[in-house]
Order: C-alpha cells, then structure tokens, then sequence
C-alpha cells in the first residue's frame, strides 16, 4: 500500500462562514468551498460548479444541497454527487477541530 | 481462436478482444456505439473510432439553434452551445474507446481487413462501422469555388459546426444573404441569420416550399409566414451564377438574366451521401451504401453501415429518427445479443425549427388513394392549416401549420398506428372533453416519445422511478426533448402522469414554492396568524417535518419582505447571491453594477462619475442597456462596495425581483409631438417606487404620445399621453420571452392620479401573483374586467387598504448600495472562487 498524502487546511474560526451559507477557502491548491446549513454540520466540496464554472460558495444552501448560482443545478453536501443532471463535484471532509475549520482533501 | 473442451488450471490472461472501427463520428456513429455499450459491447471489443472533424460527437440537429441563437441577449439559462455536445471526449477515455478525431480513413483494404488514414495510419479491424453520414451539395455552378477545394469566401455549406461557427463570424461584418434552396434545411439557415439582422433572400427553384414535406396550400400559409417575418422569397426561379468581386462573393445571378447584390450565399441544396470510401472499397453503392436488413453491407459480412450512408430497401434516410432504429438493430446484431434482429425501415416525422414559424409534417402529405380520407383544416387569416390523411383507419400522415399544439398525439397515433377517434375532426382540436393526459398514461412503455434522441416512454418512467422528480430533471437525464423540441409536450405529459399518477394533476403547481405545500393566499394567512417574520421560521412552522428547502428561499424572501415591510428578520442566507450582494453575478463569477437612472435622465456630473470610476477600477465594459441606464459590467466582488462608493449613485436594482425601471421619451419638454410630460412623470413614477421588490421583476414606461416612443405598450405598466391631458394606464405588456401588447386598465386626468393607480396595481401584483409570475401571465390569469373593477372601481372596498400598504413599502425603502457599506455577514464581499482569474468575460 502505497501512503496516502492527506492535504489538510486549517482555516480559522468557523464563524467566518454565517450559518446557512457557504463560503470559499484555498486547500493547497485546490479552491474549496464550505458550507454551513441551518441543520448543523460543515460540508466541503470543490469551490468550482463542473457544469460552467459557477462559484458553488455563492449558491443557496438547504440541508441537503447546495444550488449553483449560475444554472441552478444542485449538489449534494455530502457526496457532491449531482441529480439535475451535470457532472459530480467532489466532496471533502470538513470538521470544527479545537473551535477552528479543518478541511481534508481526502475524498468522502 | 482457440477450442478449450475443459476448465483451464489456470485462468488464462484476458482474451484478446475483437476489434471493432468506427468510420464517421456523427450522429449515427455515435449512437451505435452507444447501443453496442450499452449491451456490454465494451467488454468483447477494442473500439478505435476515426472522425472526420476534429471534435468530439455533438448534436448536429442543434447547429439550427446554434446559428439562430447566438443572435440576441441569452433570454435563457439554458443555452444551445452548450448542450450541442452529445458525448464529451473524456467519455471515450472512460468507455475505453480510442478516438482519432481530425483522422479522415480513405481506404478499406477487405482482404487484408485494415483501414488506411489520411495521417498515414493503418489499422486493422475485425468488425467495421461505416457511418460516414452526408455532406451538402453544391450544384455545379460558376463562381462557387474559389480553387478544386475551398469554396468562393462568402459562400456557405449548412451541414457541420464549423459551417455554423464560419457564418456566425461572416454575419458579424455582412448585411444580405442569398440562400438557395428553401427546403427544411435552407428555412432554418435563413431564419438563423435573420435573426443577425442580416437581410435574407431564399431563392427555390419550384413555387412550393419545402416540397418534400409539404403540398402547395400548406407551403402558401408557410410563405406568407416568412415573408411577415421580412424574409424575402424568390420562388420559382433558379440561380445561375455566383457573382465573385475581388475574390469574394457580391451577388447571384438568376435563370432569367437578373441579378441580385449580397454579401453571403448559402447553399442548401440537398445532401449527398459521403460514399467515396465505400466505392473505393469495392462496396456496392447505389445512391448510398446498399444494405440488408441486418445493416449489413450486401457484399462483406464484416462491415456494417449505418446513417445517412446507408441505402436499405431503396430508401436513404436524413433525419435521425431512422439512424436510431438502424443503430439499435446494428448492435443488437454485431454484439450477438439478438442476431435475429432485423431492420425494415422506417416512417417518417419532421419539424421546421424556426421560433414563431410552426410546421410539423409525418408520413405522407396528401391521400394517394382513393378510399384514402383526408380531413383539412384551414384559417388562413390566422395563418394556420393542418391536414391529416387517413388509411383504414390508421394515420398515415399529417401537416400542422401555424398550430402545432396536436403534434404530440398525432406523432403517437401516427407511430403507434392507434385506433383513432370516429369524430376525425378530434385529431386536430379539443371538442369538449379530450382526455390526452389519459392517453400519457395509457401508452406501452416502448413507445418511442422523442424521435430525435430516441427516448421511450419506459426510458422517461425509469427516469422517475430512480427519484427525478421534474420534468427537466427526466429532459436532462435522457436528452429527451432537446432535439428538435416537437416532442416537449408528450414528453411532459409523459413524466407527470408518471410522478403523480394517471391523469391527475399535480397539486404541487399550485405550491407558491416548492417546498411548502401550499398555495399563496394559505401560506400568507398562516404567515400572518402565526406572526413568521424570517425564512427560517417558515420552514420550520410550515415545511414538511419542517426542513429547509432550497429552491423556495428566494421566493419565501420575497414574499416576507412584501408582507412585514417593518418586521421583516433579514436572514442572508435566504437571498439569492445577488440580493447578498446587490449585483448581477455574471457567468464567471464577477458582478454588474447598474445605478439608477431615474426615466433614463442623466447629467454631465453624472457621467463624469461613471466615467471616472469605469477608468479607476477598469471595467471591462461599459454599456448602456435596454433599460435606459448605465451598466458596468465584470466587477470582482471584493470591488463592489468601492465602486457604490465611487459612484455615489443608488442602486439601479437591475439584479433583483423588483421595480426596475422607467423608460422614457422625451415628451412635452423638447418633442413636437409630446401630450404629456412623459419625462417628468417616468422619473416621478421611479423615484417614488424603485426598489419595492415583488414576485417578479417589474418594468414601466412612459410615451408622451401615442407614437409609443418609449414602448409603453409591451411593458408591465406603461403610460401613454393621449389627448386631452389623460394618460392610458396599459398593464400586462411584454417584449422579453413573451410578446404581449398591454391591456389598458385605466385612462386617468392627473399625474397624481396615474401616480397613484399605478403603485395600487403595483401592490395588488405584489399581494396576488405566484413567484415569478410576470405581469404578462398576471393579467390574463386575473382578467381585464376584474382587475378594472378591483383596482379602478375598487369593487372590493380595498383600493386604501392597497394604497397604504403600497406607501409603506415605499417609506421603509433604504438603498441597498448605502446600507451595505459595512458587512452585514462576515466574508459578504469575499470572492467565492479564489484561484480562477477574473475576468473571464471578453473585454472589448
Ligand atoms: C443589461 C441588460 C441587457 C443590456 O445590455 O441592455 C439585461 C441583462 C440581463 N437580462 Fe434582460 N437585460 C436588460 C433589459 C431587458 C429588457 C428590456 C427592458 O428592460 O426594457 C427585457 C424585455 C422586457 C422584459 O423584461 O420583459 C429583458 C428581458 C429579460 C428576460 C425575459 C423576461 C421575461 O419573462 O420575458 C430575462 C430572463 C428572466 O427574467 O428570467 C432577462 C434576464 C437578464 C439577465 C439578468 C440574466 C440573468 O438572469 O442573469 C441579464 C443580466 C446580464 C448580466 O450579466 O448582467 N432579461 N431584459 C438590460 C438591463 C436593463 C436595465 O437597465 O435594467
Ligand atoms: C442544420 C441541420 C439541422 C438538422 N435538423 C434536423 C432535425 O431537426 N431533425 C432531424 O431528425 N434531423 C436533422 N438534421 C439531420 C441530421 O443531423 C442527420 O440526419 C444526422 O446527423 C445524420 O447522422 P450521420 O451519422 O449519418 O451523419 P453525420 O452526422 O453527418 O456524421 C458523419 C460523420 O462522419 C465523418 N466522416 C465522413 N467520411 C469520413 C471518413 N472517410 N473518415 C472519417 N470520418 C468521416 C463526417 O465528418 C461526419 O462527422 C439536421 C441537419 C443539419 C445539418
Ligand atoms: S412618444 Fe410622442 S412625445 Fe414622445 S418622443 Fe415619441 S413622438 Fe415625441
Ligand atoms: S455553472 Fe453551475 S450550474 Fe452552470
């Protein structure tokens, strides 16, 4: 088994980002956007919608999906997996860790 | 081949695969392949596919669209370009295909089974594909052809993308163009380019248009159709020569020695099949590649063909209805999954895409029998004319001009041979109590419901089964619908009947928002009973086990601050990105920045500001748009609040579901013409209401005459000065998506009184429509009379009532560009994508 290099960003205090939206951060390379819903937990999926390039972290949030702005096609908080018809968008871990946002670009 | 008679000890190394080419990457192309993968076809061969044009496969139906819809503003979200891609090319990647695109075979030797490519290339093959479709036809004529391969600069074939993409960047810099041949193909190229405002002439050598679909008196009623649209028509002549000026084309000549000046030809004269290879090859073709009933070439068991290349039984197919049903036999044979499968042809259906110009056309186009029965229909005056033919009692044909709105259930009976109704009449219209929605429900689940994708009835209902759950979520898992569009209405009778059973309707249409179960009047009552000021709180009283609901934020929003103008809990996340932030998002992300401009009057102050700010912050575009204004175009979002600053204009609220703008001519101030103070009352009537948001976007004018200058007619409320002092007060007019002339409500004496008539109208739109209902769909749902008697004759008692609730919204207005000079959450005004580089629109 070859190691597997876990990306990780610590990102701060989680108020930066207001309950129920979503707002975007850079993981090593990758642009990543976390989500906030009003029904608890943190969700990370790549910041860039795969349909046209949409800023995902601007879209509407419930507490299953996110809705790009641009088109409307919406992807899942958990999985990033897409059911209006586009590509998925991958999904990360994020989690509150000592009061701070901790992102993993390991995909969930 | 090896013949193994026991179990091997060990498992042998994977089975070299058979090879199976592909020769033509087009429509038909690709579908076999799909079909030959979709019955495990990638596991038996090493697929190698070679393709002319150097892209991957993409829908050559849409390049109609593509060619028309690359004219005006985007009205859409959806747009053609983007969808013309049927398979992408990391789709061959993951399907393991080998893709040589650009790659152009020009010789199969069939003893030793290899193809030669113009790149040099040799490649063997076990199974061969030829699927090498048409290509246009150019008659023999002088002044076509610039040398043996490149065609005169200005003239045009209509068959692949870079046609399209080659006339969208002549039409940029050309005003008039010649189209010859004014069949299906020839309309749509003509109606493509007008809508560039280029002129066009379409020149076709017999009286009737598309002849091969239509008989004389339906392509009259067609005719005058496009000549209303200012389409020029030359029917009945012939076209000689193309005359050349400096190496381009400057006009054509006629049969008859005259001449005609242009800038652009296009020739759509026909198609011929691409059969050189197959010739070469030593295949028998006629006026295509003959076949059997397996789509098997009638000389060489290994090579299939498939498309518009291919001949069987005598016919050559150019529409895709039939490549479908070639392309499921083929590969239903070549991967062995049913050998007996047999192709025996196929009927056909087709649809002209021109917007505003319906003609759908099946089967045959006038009896051809005399037991035949042929029912007409014609109201020439409205421009409509249908037909349908019939043979012992089945459909045999059909033409629908003008009113299309029958063609769902005549393709269905047409294709289905179905038992029609005794009264013929009913195939045509609705008499009394027609039950299609029924019919929906009642159609076996192999009925092929869009012809151009060649989706089933089964295919939309599995869809549902696996959770889509509307309409467009089925259109956008199964393409259906997105060919020619002549199938949408089947398509969504189809999937309802599947989401909420036969027949009934589905009681979510009536929802104000998708995720509560109520109409508007309900959910304002429980709203105000229960005293629910924020979004959440709605959701959570009034949502199913009180969850949250995405797609019913904005318009829960809206609705709240309409309601609480006061009270209102401002949640942010509740807002769409552009009520956050109070700008246009763009399509890569940064923002429009439109100040208001009250009647469209601006000063040299004012533009010395705009000017200063656009050279500051260098914008990438300026533009005044439709609305009268000023827009600054491609601004980064952490820019925003700099640029309000800068300004020190309020906000033109060109992003929200609200009041948007007042256009106005110049009226009595300085025209001739001018009864009204047009100028001064637009300007009144946007300052006292701009901003107030509602259910959908609100845009008024103001015409001191009724020359109608400001277009008045077509707005959601427009004013119009007549004489004698009065203003016509029009509600419900339109000229976006939907052309509608207004309605006049009212005819008022002061400016106080057409003032006030318009916010009651305003107030009672904002009380009463669903979300996003425009005025447009408003009107008409409500009725004239009861909205005169409501709003004018307050019929109701609630004309005060109206009126203070409307001057509440206006006294707790604040501007939006002001009060959000500060955040209001953290990260407001952070950039949301933070390694694109911005910006990504063209900057001119
Ligand atoms: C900027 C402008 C075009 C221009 O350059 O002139 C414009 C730009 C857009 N229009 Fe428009 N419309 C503009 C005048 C119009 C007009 C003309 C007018 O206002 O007199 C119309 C026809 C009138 C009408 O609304 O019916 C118009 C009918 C539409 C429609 C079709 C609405 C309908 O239901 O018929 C849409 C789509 C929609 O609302 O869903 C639309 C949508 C849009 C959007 C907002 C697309 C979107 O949802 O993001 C465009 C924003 C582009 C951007 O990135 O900023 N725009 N649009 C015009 C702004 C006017 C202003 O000063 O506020
Ligand atoms: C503007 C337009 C609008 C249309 N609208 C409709 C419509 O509304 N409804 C409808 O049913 N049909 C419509 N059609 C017709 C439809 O597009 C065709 O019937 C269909 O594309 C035919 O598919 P095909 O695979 O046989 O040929 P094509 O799609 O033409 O594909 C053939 C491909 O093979 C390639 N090729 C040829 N020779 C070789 C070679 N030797 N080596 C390698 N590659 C080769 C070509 O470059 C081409 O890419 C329209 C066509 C056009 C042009
Ligand atoms: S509407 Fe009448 S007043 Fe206004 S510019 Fe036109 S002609 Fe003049
Ligand atoms: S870019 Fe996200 S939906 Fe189109």
């Amino acid at each position: 088994m070859s190691s597997v290099d876990v990306v990780e960003g610590r990102l701060g205090p989680v108020d930066q980002i207001p309950v129920g939206e979503g707002r975007a951060f850079l993981v090593g390379d990758e642009p990543v956007a976390v989500f906030r819903p009003r029904s608890g937990g943190l969700h990370a999926l790549r910041a860039i919608c795969p349909h046209r390039g949409g800023p995902l972290a601007d879209g509407l949030v419930d507490g299953e999906v996110v809705m790009c702005p641009l088109h409307n096609h919406q992807f899942s908080l958990v999985d990033g997996s897409c059911a209006t018809g586009t590509d998925d968008v991958a999904a990360y871990s994020a989690a509150e860790e000592d009061g701070e946002l901790v992102v993993r670009l390991r995909h969930t | 081949m090896t013949q193994t008679a026991e179990r091997p000890d060990t498992p042998p190394s994977a089975p070299a695969r058979s090879r199976l080419v592909v020769v033509g990457n087009g429509m038909s192309g690709a579908r076999a392949l799909e079909e030959i993968l979709a019955r495990g076809g990638g596991d038996t061969f090493a697929i190698t596919v070679f393709g002319e044009e150097p892209y991957g496969n993409y829908n050559r139906i849409l390049l109609s669209e593509v060619l028309a819809n690359a004219a005006g503003e985007a009205v859409d979200n959806e747009d053609a370009d983007d969808e013309i891609y049927l398979n992408p090319l990391d789709w061959y990647d993951e399907n393991g295909i080998t893709l040589h695109a650009g790659v152009r075979i020009v010789r199969i030797d069939r003893p030793s089974k290899v193809v030669y490519g113009d790149d040099g290339s040799v490649t063997p093959y076990d199974t061969l594909v030829l699927a090498t479709g048409s290509r246009s036809f150019f008659p023999p004529m002088e002044g076509m052809w610039a040398s043996t391969t490149r065609l005169t600069p200005g003239v045009f074939g209509f068959r692949s993308l870079d046609d399209a993409t080659g006339m969208l960047e002549h039409v940029r810099e050309h005003r008039t163009a010649v189209v010859i041949g004014g069949g299906l193909l020839g309309l749509e190229a003509a109606a493509g380019l007008q809508a560039h405002g280029v002129a066009v002439h379409v020149v076709h050598p017999t009286e009737v248009l598309m002849n091969q679909q239509l008989e004389a008196e339906a392509s009259k009623v067609l005719r005058s159709k496009l000549q209303d649209m200012g389409m020029h028509m030359h029917l009945g002549v012939k076209t000689s020569e193309i005359l050349v000026e400096d190496g381009r084309v400057a006009g054509v000549r006629f049969t008859d020695g005259s001449d005609l000046a242009c800038d652009m030809v296009v020739v759509t004269a026909g198609i011929r099949p691409n059969i050189g290879l197959a010739m070469v090859s030593g295949l028998e073709t006629q006026r295509a590649i003959v076949v059997d009933d397996t789509m098997r070439s009638v000389d060489d068991d290994d090579i299939y063909v498939v498309g518009e290349c291919a001949q069987h039984r005598g016919e050559v197919y150019g529409v895709v209805g039939p490549l479908w049903e070639q392309a499921a036999v083929l590969a239903d044979v070549v991967t062995g999954t049913n050998p007996d499968a047999r192709y025996h042809g196929s009927r056909l259906a087709t649809k002209l895409k021109v917007a505003g110009v319906d003609v759908a056309q099946m089967g045959v186009k006038i009896p051809e029998r005399s037991s035949d029965e042929f029912v007409q229909f014609s109201e020439t005056g409205r421009g409509v004319y249908q037909t349908v033919v019939i043979r012992d009692g089945t459909l045999i044909g059909a033409t629908l001009v003008g009113d299309v709105s029958k063609v769902a259930a005549l393709t269905q009976a047409f294709d289905s041979r179905s038992a029609l109704p005794e009264e013929r009449v009913k195939l045509l219209f609705d008499l009394g109590s027609a039950d299609d929605g029924a019919a929906a429900a009642d159609l076996p689940d192999d009925t092929q419901i869009c012809n151009c994708n060649g989706v089933s009835k089964g295919d939309l209902v599995g869809c549902v089964e696996d959770g889509a759950e509307s309409v467009s979520a089925c259109m956008a898992a199964t393409r259906a619908g997105k060919g020619c569009g002549s199938c949408k209405g089947l398509v969504k009778e189809v999937v309802e009947a599947a989401l909420g059973g036969a027949g009934r309707e589905d009681p979510a249409d009536s929802y104000y928002v998708p995720g509560i179960p109520m109409d508007k009047p309900t959910l304002m009552r429980e709203i105000r009973s229960r005293g629910l000021t924020s979004v959440s709180a709605v959701f959570e009283a009034l949502a199913p086990e009180g969850r949250d609901h995405v797609g019913s934020k904005m318009g829960l929003t809206a609705l709240l601050r309409m309601m609480w103008p006061h009270e209102f809990v401002d949640e942010r996340d509740g807002r769409f990105i552009n009520d956050r932030v109070h700008a246009n998002i763009q399509r890569d992300g940064t923002f429009s920045v439109v100040p208001r401009m009250s009647g469209g009057v601006t000063s040299p102050d004012q533009l010395r500001r705009i000017a200063d700010v656009a050279e500051k912050h260098e914008i990438p575009m300026v533009k005044l748009t439709g609305g009268q204004r000023i827009d600054l175009l491609g601004v980064p979002k952490e820019k925003l609040q700099e640029v309000w600053a800068d300004l020190d204009m309020p906000s033109g609220w060109a992003y929200g579901k609200s009041f948007r703008t007042v256009k106005t001519c110049v009226g009595t101030d300085f025209c001739r013409f001018g009864l009204g103070d047009s100028t001064q009352l637009g300007i009144d009537i946007e300052e006292t209401y701009k901003g107030i948001e509602g259910p959908a976007k609100m845009k008024l004018a103001v015409s001191g005459c009724p020359r109608n200058c400001a277009e008045s007619m077509v707005k959601d409320v427009g004013l119009v000065a007549v004489e004698g002092g009065s203003w016509q007060i029009y509600v419900g007019g339109a000229a976006g998506a939907t052309i509608r002339k207004g309605d006049i409500l009212a005819t008022v004496d002061s400016h106080e009184e057409a003032l006030r008539i318009t916010g009651r109208f305003l107030q009672y739109y904002r009380e009463n429509a669903n979300w996003l209902e425009r005025t447009y769909d408003f009107v008409p749902r409500m009725g004239l009379e009861y909205l005169q008697a409501v709003i004018v004759d307050d019929s109701e008692g609630i004309a005060a009532d109206l009126d203070a609730r409307m001057q509440e919204a206006v006294d707790a207005y604040v501007d939006p560009w002001a009060s959000d000079q500060t955040e209001r959450t953290p990260g407001q005004f952070h950039d949301a994508l933070p390694l694109v580089p911005l910006p990504q629109v063209p900057v001119r």
